[in-house]
């Protein structure tokens, strides 16, 4: 589990059955899907066919990672080649989604990271939502110079994909921009640049 | 007071300097010859006539050059002036706020005319002149926030209070050391101070929340707050570190006194009437060290500070390329002797 180094940096507590539910609205990766799969062991039918899963499915690589959550026998079970598109559709769903409805999400924290920000557009208070990490610690970082958002951020520091210039990755995060932020690390002496480190695997 | 407003600008020839009368009444921030963190707010009632506490909101000798500034800044970069669809009632109680203190308190300078919710207001030295509907915004060239803003002194949050904190939910910073307004806003008060080191282990925001969630209407409160700067510079944004950080390996023997500056922010915070939300002013004053150390007191108090910093304090206030350089100048204005007791300004 993620450590909160500083207090802006979220904490994802893990996945817990809300039975009080009307419906529920699960989004996972192939990491979080079995953080996804364990919850659903606790729960009974009624529980799961109250359910809509997306699942963004990553890559191919010759098993079907969507086939344990259609073991499920879900009613509705989204699979996305990506997380964009997964997110376009989240972003649908919760615009016709009613009161007494759970969202959950488990996987990386750029998938954690989007569902937050599309859900507080939607007027979800973020504490309702549950939360887990699986899988790799890549960030997304907004750069706080021209504002750009690189994804998929293992290293630190990191090279702005839209400005270019390196960029320290702080644990300072902001909910609303679902990033940490990114901050010229060789303002002072240009080209003073420390060892580039895999921080974020 | 009646003030002369200075030309002057903050940025490439940096032209700011300070009169004899603003470097009196400069806010030095230290009360002894150490450092330490504290949760040090006090009542912000009115002080002695032509201190910065005289009035709630301190019109000073370089309004004009100010305002300026913050338009360059606001020019380039609106992302500067942020605030959630909820927090439109805070804008217009700090809209009132500010238009009634500046109007009571510098006539000869300000106006307000209130008929009903027809409001004319009248501001002098920027030559501005709004009739406008109290409550309506399409009535103002600028959301209330944004258009006070702009004619007044120092950088603004509005928090939110809900679910037993504050939530940074709107604001203005043009002149601010070194946090971003765009990446804080919708943070709550524990998440945006995040990056302060040393403070959260020592309760002192535990405390200070506590203490800000009780703020009741119509008794205000203020801190210091410092840090140091390389130039007469207001926008020490992080936005444009890439820009200014060079600054900081200008330092040299011979230039300490003209280059670095001692940053302190008067911070008061009031309550407002219809929002329930709490206004958060940050209204920077500069100094450069060669205008402090006319006072020896304070300039040997500087000194001492700069002796005890903690180190994590150095880094995060940005100060490790320049401190060595600052204090060996300033070893020269230490006698040894002590210094009185307490603030050294009015
Ligand atoms: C509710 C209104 C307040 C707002 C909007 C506010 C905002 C901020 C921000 C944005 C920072 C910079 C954080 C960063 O590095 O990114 C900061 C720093 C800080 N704040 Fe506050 N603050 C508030 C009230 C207080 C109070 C009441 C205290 C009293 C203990 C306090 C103590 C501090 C300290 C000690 C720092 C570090 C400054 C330094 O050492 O240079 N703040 N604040």
């Amino acid at each position: 589990m993620i450590e909160p180094a500083i207090k802006s940096r979220p904490v994802y507590p893990g996945l817990k059955p809300d039975r009080c539910a009307k419906s529920n609205v699960v989004v996972v990766d192939k990491d979080g899907r079995d953080a996804f799969l364990e919850m659903a062991k606790t729960v009974d039918d009624g529980f799961l066919r109250k359910t809509t899963v997306l699942f963004v499915k990553g890559p191919p690589n010759g098993h079907d990672p969507a086939a344990p959550l259609e073991a499920l026998g879900l009613v509705n079970l989204w699979v996305f080649p990506s997380l964009e598109t997964l997110i376009a559709r989240l972003d649908g769903l919760l615009s016709i989604s009613r009161m007494g409805t759970r969202l959950y999400a488990a996987g990386n924290e750029p998938l954690i990271s989007l569902v937050v920000k599309t859900a507080l557009s939607h007027g979800v208070v973020h504490s309702s939502i549950m939360t887990e990490h699986r899988g790799s610690l890549r960030r997304r970082v907004q750069c706080v110079h021209c504002k750009g958002i690189t994804e998929n951020v293992t290293t630190n520091p990191a090279k702005c994909s839209h400005c270019g210039l390196m960029l320290l990755v702080r644990d300072h995060y902001s909910r609303r921009i679902g990033a940490f932020q990114g901050v010229c690390i060789d303002a002072e002496v240009p080209g003073e640049i420390p060892e580039i480190k895999a921080e974020f695997l | 007071m009646n003030t002369m407003f200075k030309d002057e600008t903050f940025r490439d020839d940096f032209t700011f300097s300070n009169s004899p009368a603003a470097i009196k009444r400069f806010p030095f921030p230290f009360w002894e010859d150490k450092y330490r963190y504290s949760v040090n707010i006090e009542p912000h009632v009115a002080g002695p006539k032509g201190s910065i506490y005289e009035f709630p909101i301190d019109i000073d000798e370089h309004y004009v050059a100010d305002m300026r500034d913050r338009a360059l800044v606001l020019k380039e970069d609106p992302l500067r002036v942020q605030a959630l669809p909820h927090m439109m009632l805070a804008q217009w109680d700090l809209l009132e706020l500010l238009m009634t203190s500046m109007a009571r308190d510098y006539p000869e300078h300000f106006t307000l005319e209130r008929n009903g919710d027809e409001w004319h207001w009248i501001n002098r030295p920027l030559k501005i002149e709004n009739t406008f509907r109290f409550g309506n915004a399409a009535t103002l060239p600028y959301e209330p926030m944004e258009y006070i803003m702009r004619q007044c002194q120092g950088d603004i949050t509005l928090l939110d209070q809900r679910e037993n904190n504050l939530w940074m939910d709107a604001g203005i910073a043009t002149s601010q050391a070194d946090w971003s307004l765009d990446f804080d806003v919708g943070m709550n008060f524990m998440e945006w101070h995040a990056p302060v080191p040393l403070a959260h282990q020592q309760g002192v925001f535990d405390r200070a929340l506590k203490f800000l969630l009780a703020l009741q209407l119509g008794k205000p409160v203020r801190r210091l707050n410092w840090t140091m700067t390389i130039n007469p510079r207001l926008d020490t944004s992080p936005e444009n570190y890439h820009k200014w950080g060079v600054d900081r390996v200008t330092v040299t023997p011979e230039n300490v006194g003209d280059k670095v500056h001692l940053r302190v922010e008067l911070q008061a915070l009031w309550r407002l009437p219809r929002s329930n939300a709490i206004a958060f002013s940050i209204r920077a004053y500069l100094i450069k060290l060669n205008e402090l150390v006319t006072d020896l007191d304070k300039a040997r108090r500087l000194h001492r500070v700069l002796q005890t910093i903690p180190p994590e304090l150095v880094g995060y206030k940005g100060i490790t390329r320049y401190l060595d350089v600052t204090r060996d100048w300033l070893a020269k204005y230490d006698d040894g002797k002590p210094t009185p007791v307490g603030f050294l300004f009015q």
